[in-house]
């Protein structure tokens, strides 16, 4: 039994710390904001600029000036903020965000990650991304661990044109966890899906990692 | 001096030329300076280069000044929903100059505050990089990104008083606030022209010394990408 999307996207929530500032990518990511434990303050920030995303509006309260980075309108808390975009990147660049949960096309067994560019298709550009993974101090990777074709997407190198070079910590898939320490250590598998073995994992994973 | 003109035409008159750079405000279509993107479409200016950290949608924004074919490249972080763009872009006929989000706010920052060149570590190791400066500070390897000094910046604000401070709202602050600065001349379009006065000066986002023109642009039908609701809880 592997891990659906938004188990997946349950197993990152898990990974909030009380008072931490986080940003969600758009997919499996944007699900994990339906995870928030109970008992933690989580303050969202969205890069178009806020701080203290809320959920989406009630009908009668749609504010074409108040969306998200997905361009869906949301709602604001009592503690919301807003800025601009050169101080929304500041604060992401800068490393004041505490959290990042990024999808991902390719990860590599170094941390490189791949999300913004299939060569000879259609480019629709890398938006925040880039800046997300040279700035936040933890960055989390969700995605499928094959693609639609059955193959491996957490691989040696990545074959995609590259997102951010060696800056993935944590790499969720529906079949497995793998973390490390810090970014000049190899990725070790921490924890597999209910009914999945390490074998499964290891036959559908060509990345080196420690088990 | 009088900041304020009668019209989005009036309010360009003069300062549009083939082949120029501007400076766009604007995150999808929430606070895009649609009166002067119309006007700037009206005036047949055409080769425009647009910092814009996105290219409007069909027929919206600066999507207008596509279909028109006035633009020659767009420097944006995110091109989708965009069917004309893609038709051109994949034709040949548009430049597109990829600059991650971050990095083009920055761009904008530096250029509205005299700051030619930074370095970042966004984009270090991809395709971003290439062709660039590398520079290591402390053990860590640094993109040198230039700043943007437009021709010309045109965006969208709140409120604006007679002197052209500005007040934002919401999340179509955006990139309106760093597009402004980085101009050599700075357009903005308002909801309300307020007396000066009757603004706080402690919760003003953008002082007049960076606006040279305003217009006031109501009544915005203000467009939205994706609706999405939730349910009220019943009452009964």
């Amino acid at each position: 039994m592997s891990w659906t999307r938004d188990q997946m996207a349950a197993r990152a929530a898990q990974e909030l710390q009380d008072g931490f500032y986080v940003n969600l990518g758009i997919g499996i990511p944007t699900l994990v904001a339906n995870h928030i434990p109970e008992n933690i303050h989580v303050t969202l920030q969205s890069e178009n600029g806020m701080l203290g995303i809320g959920p989406f509006p009630y009908p009668d309260e749609v504010d074409a000036d108040l969306i998200n980075a997905g361009k869906q309108t949301i709602s604001e808390l009592p503690h919301s903020a807003y800025f601009d975009s050169a101080q929304s990147f500041a604060m992401i660049r800068g490393g004041h965000i505490d959290l990042t949960v990024l999808g991902a096309m390719e990860v590599s067994q170094n941390g490189d990650i791949a999300n913004w560019m299939i060569p000879g298709k259609l480019i629709k550009g890398m938006g925040g991304a880039m800046d997300l993974v040279a700035g936040v101090k933890k960055i989390i990777c969700v995605m499928e661990h094959v693609s639609k074709h059955g193959e491996p997407k957490f691989i040696p190198e990545c074959t995609l044109p590259l997102t951010g070079k060696n800056v993935i910590d944590m790499l969720i898939t529906d079949l497995a966890v793998f973390q490390r320490p810090d970014h000049s250590s190899p990725f070790r598998l921490i924890e597999l899906a209910p009914g999945v073995t390490a074998d499964e994992v290891s036959a559908r994973t060509n990345a080196i990692y420690l088990s | 001096m009088n900041k304020l003109y009668p019209s989005a035409e009036a309010a360009l008159q003069g300062v549009l030329h083939d082949g120029m750079l501007i400076a766009s405000g604007g995150f999808g279509l929430c606070g895009i300076p649609e009166r002067l993107l119309k006007a700037i479409q009206t005036s047949g200016v055409k080769d425009l280069t647009f910092a814009s950290n996105n290219a409007g949608i069909d027929n919206e924004g600066i999507g207008m000044l596509l279909r028109t074919r006035q633009v020659k490249k767009m420097i944006s972080s995110y091109v989708g929903e965009n069917k004309e763009f893609e038709r051109q872009y994949l034709a040949g006929e548009l430049e597109v100059e990829f600059c991650p989000q971050g990095t083009l706010a920055e761009r904008m920052r530096a250029g509205g505050a005299g700051i030619p060149g930074f370095y970042t570590r966004t984009g270090f190791g991809t395709l971003v990089a290439e062709g660039k400066e590398i520079k290591s500070f402390d053990g860590e390897d640094y993109v040198l990104e230039r700043g943007i000094f437009a021709d010309l910046a045109i965006a969208k604000a709140w409120k604006a008083d007679e002197t052209g401070n500005l007040v934002f709202r919401k999340t179509a602050r955006n990139f309106n606030l760093p597009a402004l600065t980085c101009g050599k001349i700075a357009v903005v379009e308002v909801e309300e022209i307020v007396p000066a006065g009757s603004l706080d000066p402690d919760q003003i986002h953008l002082p007049g010394v960076y606006v040279q023109r305003m217009v006031m642009g109501a009544p915005y039908d203000k467009k939205i990408e994706f609706v999405t609701t939730r349910e009220r809880e019943s009452t009964r």
